[in-house]
């Protein structure tokens, strides 16, 4: 549905945006997506806001074990150990 | 890896192949019984496992206890990692099955999502162009935008996705897989995990925007 014109316009660029990223368009689409994008600021300002978005979210990730758990899981391999000796 | 990426397999980030020898290294000196090694591949991937069991399960004591088991279920089937995934995938794999097997959700159930648009619609004129664009709100640092708070709100906008959405954003976005690795975790197709991840991280964009763009 969205190769029917030549051009693309941003409402149809939101929803490939995702795809382009991936990699997964075709070439044919591909350069489509970027020749929009080299004449829309606001195009280009929203795929910087996808971008972003992916990087901020990378910073969810959590630190070690804590001492406590690490005892946690010693004792669960130890238990485990034990059970395969029964 | 020379030989895949020639094929055109989807970029897999410089960091990843690494961790994948220090997983099969660690793994190798488990099924030789040590001990350490067990402990060091809990803390490579227990943030990570509670982050997705806690996406099945109804609280976090629940979730605690299906990554418990499902470590147990590693330890019991060490031996049968043939290593065609990798252990990470592996891993994540047998959480969910225990996840899913507490009986609170089933792993088929969910749907892909809405197909309405992931931008309001009343943002475009009728041709299509923004209307209303997007509000500028990046700043030139990460850092800065990091210590203003923003990881809450995009804890809080992850915590409102639909599940199958939250899970595919955050073992893309949080935990680095690859596209590939989602789907077989998560056993969907790889067109749904690409309409998984848009939606999802289209609404956190919408967050990020209407908290600090002021649109």
């Amino acid at each position: 549905m969205f190769w029917s014109r030549d051009e693309l316009v941003c409402r149809e660029m939101v929803e490939l945006i995702t795809d382009y990223l991936e990699g997964a368009l075709s070439r044919s689409q591909r350069r489509r997506f970027e020749a929009h994008l080299a004449a829309c600021e606001n195009c280009t300002e929203y795929l910087e806001q996808m971008r972003a978005t992916i990087r901020l979210t990378g910073h969810l990730r959590e630190e070690d074990l804590t001492p406590a758990m690490r005892e946690e899981f010693t004792d669960l391999y130890r238990r485990w150990r034990e059970e395969q000796q029964e | 890896m020379g030989l895949i990426a020639a094929l055109g397999a989807p970029r897999r980030k410089h960091s990843e192949a690494p961790a994948i020898d220090a997983d099969l290294e660690l793994v190798a000196r488990l099924r030789a019984g040590d001990e350490q090694a067990f402990v060091q591949l809990v803390s490579r991937h227990h943030a990570a496992m509670l982050r997705l069991a806690r996406s099945f399960v109804p609280s976090t004591a629940v979730a605690e206890e299906v990554v418990q088991d499902a470590w147990l279920g590693v330890l019991r089937g060490i031996d049968g990692f043939e290593g065609r995934s990798s252990f990470r995938t592996w891993l994540l794999r047998i959480l969910v099955n225990r996840a899913t097997s507490t009986g609170m959700r089933e792993r088929r159930s969910v749907a892909v999502g809405d197909a309405g648009p992931v931008v309001d619609r009343a943002r475009f004129d009728a041709s299509g162009a923004w209307m209303s664009p997007p509000t500028h709100w990046i700043e030139d640092s990460d850092d800065r935008m990091l210590a203003q708070g923003m990881t809450h709100q995009i804890q809080a906008a992850l915590d409102g996705l639909p599940a199958r959405q939250r899970e595919v954003v955050m073992l893309r976005d949080v935990d680095g897989l690859s596209g590939l690795e989602v789907c077989e975790v998560l056993d969907i197709s790889e067109a749904n995990q690409r309409v998984l991840l848009h939606r999802g991280r289209s609404q956190l964009r919408q967050a990020l925007e209407s908290e600090l763009g002021g649109a």
